[in-house]
């Protein structure tokens, strides 16, 4: 069963903070989806192929040429990062 | 006849004999938002300014004599998923409320291209996830049939919009039943269509080997001239695929399969007594129709929700608060950059969205893939199969769209696996990549009641033929 810790691992892996009230909650939630998705288990999946596309059946490719977007679109691109210096977005340094 | 209350057809008929103007449609559909919306909330953003310089664009263009194209006046609202240039596009979340759609989804420019009138945005759960509309950060909207009830999801506001005549047809995204299920609670159609035969270029992923962009209309008809206006490959889509179009069917000689699970435990009574009502009417024009077996039906939706998380957990770590979208980087008491991430997600990710990237986050953690992720693809290959078995017997599956009538606002908010229950009948379409489509069949309790008609990959003609068929009988 997924433990208190547990969901706090996930939560690490997610780069989401919850509070220690949502933690509480969500593990009974997680446990109680989990709990209902063992089901799968009952079916023998034995000699079955994995689906990824469940339609095409084979690849696309295309040339790896890269596009050039209008300068506009580029800018508009650019104004969406919440913070900026020019044409760079910034962000906090990775490095110390 | 009122303007809302036209088809597609209608409406391009009274254009261009001049029986009204494409001013005088976007007006009349102004005036019923403005009035309606306040209470329902089906609307996120209204784009008034725009819908009137293009229909004035479409009325010169009529005055030249100009050949119209089919959409043209056609207002239409689009799933606030999808980007439409210029735009906001806040996909129900708190994230991106500040996030202005630098270009036009595919669907959007063909829409477009159709000169179809675009009045606004709507509401929907946030990212997709949910099927009552209440998920969405920006409230709940409400059942235009009764206003105490959900209006299903996640394309809420775009089902909602369709069945309060604010607009003639709409755009929504099916990723486990979210056009279908919304439809079928407010008493319209919704056609989820074959995976890969709509471009996904400019929809908000929510999972990406699932998610289909539907229309939502008031008839069969409306449903299919929307879809032959949307579909076809797309470059910008690898997972897009040429149509194969099928030809014409007599809907007369249509063999109907009907899976025995739709009638056993986990579907409300009325829905059943439904169900077996519909198949008197089409018994009693003697169309065939047995029982079959899809014994992979019931692991439907276990499948279901370990496949769409885990796809939900990798497609919104893009939501980082570097690159777009709300963030707390510039707080200045932010230290650290790895903080931006848990804070900025932590902060405007809603409670439903959280608990699906924990739940795929979990499912696809070290240890835990083949036991969960690899499995699902493994039962999601089995379902297929059974798919494949079935229709060799069958030309169409019919089930009720959703397992229970429309429930009241808050009746099942606080119980997920509750809610999750309500993608029983229509998760197994995404997960087999199938055509389906809901058509409204009678009210049950005051309730609209909604069946389900799936069909083979790429056979949409059959659902449309089939699905014509079916009004005329429950019109008669």
């Amino acid at each position: 069963m997924l433990s208190k810790e547990g969901v706090k691992h996930v939560a690490r892996l997610a780069r989401i903070r919850l509070t220690e009230e949502e933690l509480q909650k969500m593990q009974g939630e997680l446990v109680k989806i989990l709990d209902y998705i063992e089901k799968l288990k009952e079916l023998d999946v034995e000699n079955l192929e994995p689906t990824t596309h469940s339609i095409l059946l084979k690849n696309v490719f295309r040339e790896d040429k890269p596009e050039k977007k209008s300068k506009e679109e580029g800018e508009k691109l650019i104004q969406l990062s919440p913070q900026k210096e020019g044409r760079f977005i910034k962000i906090k340094s990775v490095f110390k | 006849m009122e303007i809302c209350n036209l088809s597609i057809k209608e409406i391009h008929k009274g254009l261009t004999q001049k029986n009204f103007s494409a001013r005088e449609i976007v007006e009349s559909f102004l005036e019923r938002i403005y009035r309606l919306n306040p209470e329902l909330n089906a609307y996120l953003e209204i784009f008034e300014k725009e819908a009137i310089e293009k229909a004035k664009e479409i009325d010169e263009a009529i005055l030249t004599g100009k050949e119209l194209p089919n959409l043209a006046g056609v207002i239409c609202a689009i799933k606030d998923n999808i980007l439409v240039e210029g735009k906001r596009c806040t996909a129900g979340s708190k994230i991106l409320e500040n996030y202005i759609a630098a270009y036009d989804a595919t669907v959007v420019k063909k829409l477009k291209n159709q000169k179809a009138i675009i009045i606004g945005k709507t509401n929907l759960d946030e990212f997709a996830m949910g099927s009552s509309g209440e998920h969405s950060a920006f409230g709940a909207t409400k059942n235009p049939l009764d206003v105490e009830y959900v209006p299903g999801g996640s394309s809420s506001g775009s089902a909602a919009a369709v069945a309060a005549r604010m607009c003639t047809f709409a755009l929504g995204s099916d990723t486990g039943g979210s056009v279908r299920q919304p439809a079928s609670f407010c008493g319209i159609v919704g056609l989820k269509p074959t995976y890969g035969a709509v471009s996904r270029f400019g929809l908000i992923a929510m999972a990406s080997s699932l998610d289909q962009i539907g229309p939502l209309a008031k008839n069969v008809e409306d449903v299919e001239i929307i879809f032959e206006a949307i579909k076809g490959k797309d470059n910008k889509d690898a997972t897009s695929c040429e149509y194969f179009e099928e030809k014409e069917i007599n809907p007369k000689e249509v063999r109907i399969g009907i899976p025995k699970e739709c009638f056993q435990e986990g579907l409300q009574k009325e829905v059943i007594d439904g169900l077996k009502e519909a198949i008197e009417v089409l018994e009693r024009e003697k169309i065939h129709i047995e029982e079959i077996d899809i014994p992979s039906l019931k692991y439907g939706v276990a499948c279901y929700y370990i496949v769409m998380p885990s796809e939900v957990s990798s497609n919104l770590s893009r939501f980082d608060g570097i690159k777009y979208g709300m963030s707390i980087l510039t707080k200045p008491e932010t230290q650290e950059l790895i903080d931006v991430y848990f804070e900025t997600r932590g902060k405007f990710f809603g409670k439903e969205v959280k608990r699906r990237i924990m739940l795929g986050t979990y499912c696809l953690s070290s240890g835990y893939y083949d036991a969960y992720y690899l499995r699902a693809q493994k039962v999601r290959t089995k379902i297929a199969l059974d798919f494949k078995e079935a229709f060799k017997k069958v030309d169409l599956i019919l089930t009720p769209t959703s397992p229970t009538l429309p429930f009241k606002l808050g009746e099942k908010l606080d119980d997920p696996l509750a809610m999750y229950m309500a993608d029983f009948l229509t998760v197994p379409a995404n997960l087999a990549g199938l055509p389906a489509i809901s058509l409204p069949f009678k009210n049950i309790n005051n309730l609209p009641f909604g069946i389900q008609l799936i069909a083979p990959a790429f056979c949409e003609r059959r659902l449309f033929n089939f699905g014509k068929f079916f009004e005329e009988l429950c019109s008669t």
